[in-house]
């Protein structure tokens, strides 16, 4: 942290890319079907990066900079590339072996020595990635550095070197206050990412991307969690559907009330 | 994998014992909210005694609020409880209870602790897991030993068994996979103490300060524990006919309320009631969709309720070619009972017809039946 408080700051976006959201995805014999199936951003990587852009359009000079970095195979850089066409000024990309598994803790560990390095003042990230569904590397980053976090985001703004943070929690929204340097992981609410205009696609290529190796940063990718199997879930019975017509309504609503009571229901 | 299955359970039992020096010994987190022990903790208790050993439940909290919460904490059938204090741990926040949380596993040797995959569940537990260098399992919907747990990825489309080779295991415990711990006979007894690690070792800068909160009020019953839960989606159309329409049919039901994205994100009900990957994961007897057309991120939240309904608008689709035409009369339209709608792929009974007339009709059916 700096000696006194910031006046431009720094923001680090860690992203990550996945399967695509509306992919239905399959599970094969060698767990869940990757190869061959579209890939993009990260929905809640995309939301941080947009909230990265919009706090440079609202704080202008204020904000130094916007890297992006993300830990994954080489094709994780088309992710890198879309995070700069929406207004990311550099990329980092720690390159890891196609099909390699870097876990969250992994993730969070080597997300540490990045931030020695490049000393954000700000780190934005998704609060879940959509594939392992695991929900961790915010907290564990903050963790790691003894760093205030605020999960869920719903709302940020920036007040000199303090963000002032609306969080969803169960039952309602919770507001939190605290100093930079600090974590802070989106939720949906939080914005509605931008598309990227081909103009800005095209400039996008022209931005630095740092390559760096998984062993560049000595730490040990290794997986703590040995998945044993993955299996497609059980299939619910297809159930029958009862009518139609809306002049049917009133009888087939008779019809779903004696299946209810049938099944003990009501 | 199909080795590990065929081994004979005498012999995995006997592997077990080998190769951990001591039987599991769990902590358990028990959430509160105003005095009142959030349910979700209850099922984590269940997938805690599942590890075979020995449940030592944990209440934190500033001192006077947290009095009622250990009365019912004691009545658990707990093997101990731990009560830990302190101003500082008022609004739960992670960057002083996680510290808290890390000592006690630590200092008490514990191999397991859990909690709820709850919001304060998946706010506090990775910071835990990133102090103590334990890669933490989220969501775990069933427990095969004490270091193999069972957990959904990809938005609930596949199932992994994963084994963790950390010393300590930290995982959050999918409510809707578990029942409720109830009461025990006696009252186990109370470690009541003062906290003393709560993260104030370095700088009061590097903690967060809560400002405030904003709560929904409802009289109905949690979400995430309810029996029954009707939820409503884009079809409902606007936040008057969701309050109108599935308001009364959840009171005619004793059900929660829940929504799909949607719904949420069109202003009809509140954020914390959103069912689904990224919202709340429910798994009631009942699950009433209406007006939902059953994203698979929905599906996620909602597809291990017991008997699924599903209340959908009729589509029609045009029987002529000329599809540009507005003027068509409707007997050239084609009802199509929408086998593109998913949600009827997962329902156990499906009503395709306009909610506006159904759903007030079903409301009136189900008030009479239970007379």
């Amino acid at each position: 942290m700096r000696a006194s408080p910031p006046t431009w700051i720094k923001l680090l976006v860690p992203v990550k890319r996945t399967v695509d959201y509306s992919v239905k995805v399959r599970v094969g014999p060698k767990g869940v079907e990757t190869a061959g199936v579209k890939h993009s951003l990260n929905p809640f990587c995309e939301i941080a990066v947009e909230e990265a852009v919009r706090l440079r359009e609202k704080l202008k000079e204020q904000i130094e900079s916007i890297t992006v970095v993300t830990i994954g195979p080489p094709k994780a850089a088309d992710v890198l590339r879309t995070a700069l066409a929406m207004g990311a000024d550099a990329a980092i990309h720690v390159e890891v072996k196609d099909g390699q598994e870097v876990q969250p803790l992994g993730v969070a560990q080597a997300l540490k020595v990045i931030v020695e390095q490049e000393k954000p003042d700000l780190i934005i990230l998704g609060k879940q990635a959509i594939d392992d569904d695991s929900s961790q590397v915010g907290g564990m980053l903050a963790g790691l550095l003894d760093w205030p976090q605020a999960n869920f985001a719903s709302k940020l703004d920036v007040e000199g070197d303090k963000i002032k943070v609306a969080r969803e929690i169960d039952g309602g929204l919770e507001t939190l206050s605290m100093k930079l340097p600090a974590v802070v992981t989106t939720d949906l609410r939080l914005n509605e990412p931008r598309y990227a205009s081909l103009p800005n696609i095209m400039k996008a290529k022209k931005k630095p991307l740092k390559k760096m190796k998984a062993e560049d940063l000595k730490v040990d990718l290794t997986p703590r969690l040995e998945t044993l199997k993955v299996e497609a879930p059980p299939a619910r019975q297809g159930g029958a559907k009862v009518s139609l017509m809306s002049d049917r309504t009133v009888e087939s609503v008779d019809e779903i009330v004696s299946k209810l009571k049938e099944a003990g229901v009501l | 994998m199909q080795r590990f299955s065929s081994v004979p359970r005498a012999f995995t039992l006997a592997r077990r014992l080998y190769a951990t020096s001591s039987s599991p010994s769990a902590l358990v987190l028990i959430e509160h909210k105003d005095g009142k022990i959030v349910p979700a903790s209850l099922n984590a208790i269940t997938a805690a005694r599942k590890l075979g050993g020995t449940v030592t439940g944990l209440v934190v909290g500033e001192e006077a609020s947290t009095k009622a919460v250990v009365e019912g904490a004691q009545m658990l059938g707990l093997d101990a409880l731990l009560h830990r204090t302190s101003p500082a741990l008022a609004h739960a926040l992670a960057e002083p209870l996680a510290p808290v949380l890390a000592a006690l596993v630590k200092s008490g040797n514990f191999t397991h602790l859990a909690a709820a995959h709850s919001a304060q569940g998946k706010n506090v537990f990775p910071r835990v897991a990133g102090i103590l260098g334990v890669q933490q399992i989220s969501d775990v919907m069933a427990i095969e030993s004490p270091d193999t747990f069972v957990r959904p990825i990809y938005a609930g489309n596949a199932i992994a068994t994963v084994k963790s080779s950390d010393d300590i295991k930290i995982f959050t415990v999918r409510s809707a996979s578990w029942d409720a711990a109830t009461s025990g006979e006696s009252a186990s007894e109370v470690d009541a103490k003062a906290a003393e690690d709560v993260g104030k070792g370095k700088s009061l800068l590097q903690q967060a300060e809560w400002v405030s909160e904003e709560l929904t009020k409802s009289e109905r019953p949690d979400l995430g524990s309810a029996q029954a839960v009707v939820s409503g989606g884009r079809g409902v159309k606007s936040k008057e006919s969701f309050d109108s329409i599935i308001f009364p049919l959840a009171d005619a039901l004793g059900a929660a309320v829940g929504a799909s994205r949607a719904a949420v994100d069109s202003g009809y009900a509140d954020n914390s009631q959103q069912v689904g990957q990224t919202g709340k994961v429910v798994a009631p007897s009942l699950y009433v969709a209406v007006g939902i057309s059953g994203a698979l991120q929905h599906l996620a939240g909602m597809k291990d309720s017991k008997t699924i309904v599903a209340i959908n608008k009729v589509r029609f689709d045009l029987y002529t070619e000329n599809k540009s035409r507005t003027d068509t009369p409707l007997h050239l339209l084609r009802p199509l009972q929408d086998p593109d709608a998913p949600i009827f792929q997962v329902a156990d009974h499906g009503l395709v017809a306009d909610l506006f007339e159904a759903v007030p009709e079903l409301t009136k059916k189900v008030e009479e039946a239970k007379k």
